[in-house]
């Protein structure tokens, strides 16, 4: 059934995607792919693999932008501008049009817990869930003719047979700078949505009144170069110097 | 967008297919004519081509048939089930003529009704897709109906020249729809042109509080199916001739052609042949308007695309 929830949902699963801590190494794009190609559903193709045009569906990729501030440079290190690695998958929407547009009731949002979900043996391949999504979070799959997309890895995060700290979508798990975090932001005190207050989380494309469940932080105000210059230590002073070392410097002088 | 050949012959086809029944369904061509026959019969073959064409993207077509499932909240649902039923008043309507040389009132007209709604249908796909601005609008489906409608008055103006009804109001009928499809398809791209972007590099990143956004590095140094699918681009200059090239075949040429014809009257083989160039004339320039409805349109997802 293509219909949203009516009520909503008591959970809402999702991710915390901090921008200020990732540094775009892109593992959790490949762990993603690794995961998802021997999980839930077909594999996740690709087209041409070892050719010059290569290309295939990827449920989570990482842009990277620059962020330059009202009379910024963009001149290196010396400007303000700034590089802001960005990962990007399903956010599990609250008011998923990619849902409501299907045809075939292969797409659904789950009542329980709020994970979007394709039931790859309705789908037709007709594309119009990846037109109706703003944020380019489907692929088709162009082997199998059914759109592939993020499950919060539903068969790890409920999958018993797995260490309970494995029981996280697998780009959480691997995220090596934990910039990624997985838990209901239905609960106002569930560790996410904690997180989500302090650093003040944020929708991405509000204005398509998607309500998006996974929150992003943004990344941290930053000192400019130039401001911090005058804290460092100037290498040429030995003012304050203590101990031994003024001892040294002492008789280094005196040499 | 990506302008797919099999959509834009589908939604092409079936316009003209849908706005020929309708004519038909509204008693404005003789029903016992041979003509007529002939334009029942090419109805319901453009609007099956048309349909059949439409499921040449699916990647799997063999599951089509659970499209008819989801008419509850999705326009692709509901528009593969009005197509189905306004089958039948058609085939009735069609079977009347053909078969008895009658025209039945209630067919004919629940069918012209039913061809309109599926339209509307088909339009709706498009206009209810937030992420599309461009389609973001009413002017979508009014477009769409009024474009079947000229088509359908422009076919139906073939027929009546063939000897299957009268020679002044059909054409002139044609000329109406005509001016008013690419009047309001006018109006249609001007807001596309003077649209500010609901969504930006900014808004798609959150990061706009800091400053302006750029995008520095996408995620793959090659194409994917977002970049393919929403992605397509047509170099400005181009676009503006194919608009003018649009404009001119499907609306100033049949609208001449059919001025002309319906100014000096009369049946026979020339008027017939005119008429159908006319006829031609509009297919192509509508194909034309319908790729670039589609490579036209951005899709909010190149924000991340940097495009």
């Amino acid at each position: 059934m293509t219909s949203l929830p009516s009520l909503p949902t008591p959970k809402k699963l999702g991710l915390v995607i901090d921008l200020d801590t990732c540094v775009g190494c892109h593992a959790c794009v490949v762990s993603c792919k690794e995961w998802n190609t021997g999980g839930y559903g077909s594999a996740l193709s690709d087209q041409d693999p070892y050719g010059a045009d290569v290309s295939g569906a990827w449920l989570n990729r990482v842009h990277s932008f620059e962020v330059v501030p009202e009379g910024g440079e963009v001149v290196g290190e010396a400007g303000q501008a700034r590089i802001v690695h960005f990962p990007k998958s399903c956010l599990h929407c609250e008011d998923a049009p990619c849902v409501t547009v299907c045809p075939t009731g292969a797409s659904y949002k789950r009542s329980a817990d709020g994970i979007v979900l394709v039931d790859e043996d309705k789908c037709i391949g007709c594309g119009l869930c990846a037109w109706a999504c703003p944020y380019g979070a489907r692929e088709m799959d162009l082997a199998a003719g059914v759109m592939k997309k993020c499950t919060l890895c539903i068969d790890r995060i409920y999958n018993e047979t797995l260490e309970e700290v494995d029981r996280v979508p697998s780009c959480v798990r691997t995220c090596p700078a934990n910039a990624r975090h997985f838990g209901d932001l239905g609960d106002p005190n569930s560790a996410v949505s904690i997180l989500v207050a302090e650093r003040g989380g944020m929708d991405l494309m509000p204005e398509q009144g998607t309500k998006p469940v996974n929150k992003y932080l943004p990344p941290r105000p930053r000192k400019s170069l130039a401001e911090s210059a005058h804290t460092l230590p100037l290498a040429e002073n030995t003012e304050g110097a203590k101990g031994f070392f003024a001892w040294l410097d002492g008789m280094l002088d005196r040499i | 967008m990506h302008p797919a050949f099999s959509i834009i012959i589908f939604t092409t086809l079936s316009g003209l297919g849908y706005g020929l029944a309708g004519v038909l369904g509204l008693d404005l061509l003789d029903p016992a004519a041979t003509a007529t026959k002939c334009a029942h019969a090419l109805a319901l073959a453009l609007i099956s081509v048309g349909l059949l064409s439409s499921a040449g993207h699916l990647g799997n077509p063999q599951r089509a048939w659970r499209a008819f499932s989801q008419w509850r909240s999705s326009w692709l649902s509901r528009e593969g089930v009005m197509s189905i039923i306004t089958f039948v008043p058609l085939l009735v309507s069609a079977w009347a003529s053909i078969a008895e040389g009658r025209y039945l009132a209630l067919p004919g007209f629940l069918g012209a009704v039913l061809c309109a709604v599926t339209v509307y249908c088909t339009s709706m796909i498009y206009a209810s897709l937030k992420s599309v601005q461009a389609w973001h609008t009413p002017l979508t489906p009014v477009c769409y109906l009024l474009f079947a409608a000229a088509g359908g008055f422009v076919l139906a103006s073939v027929f009546a020249f063939a000897g299957g009804g009268n020679t002044r109001v059909l054409p002139l009928l044609a000329i109406v729809f005509l001016v008013a499809a690419w009047a309001t398809k006018l109006r249609w791209r001007k807001r596309m042109k003077d649209l500010v972007p609901l969504s930006t590099p900014e808004s798609a990143t959150g990061l706009g509080n800091i400053g302006r956004v750029r995008l520095f590095e996408r995620p793959h140094v090659t194409e994917n199916y977002l970049t393919r699918e929403m992605g397509f681009k047509v170099a400005r200059k181009h676009a503006e001739k194919l608009w003018r090239i649009a404009l001119v075949a499907g609306g100033v040429v049949p609208a001449v052609l059919l001025l002309a014809l319906a100014a000096l009257g009369g049946q026979g083989t020339l008027p017939v042949t005119i008429a159908s160039l006319a006829a031609l004339a509009h297919w192509a320039g509508v194909f034309v308007e319908r790729w670039l409805f589609f490579a036209e349109a951005r899709h909010s997802v190149m924000n991340y695309y940097g495009g």
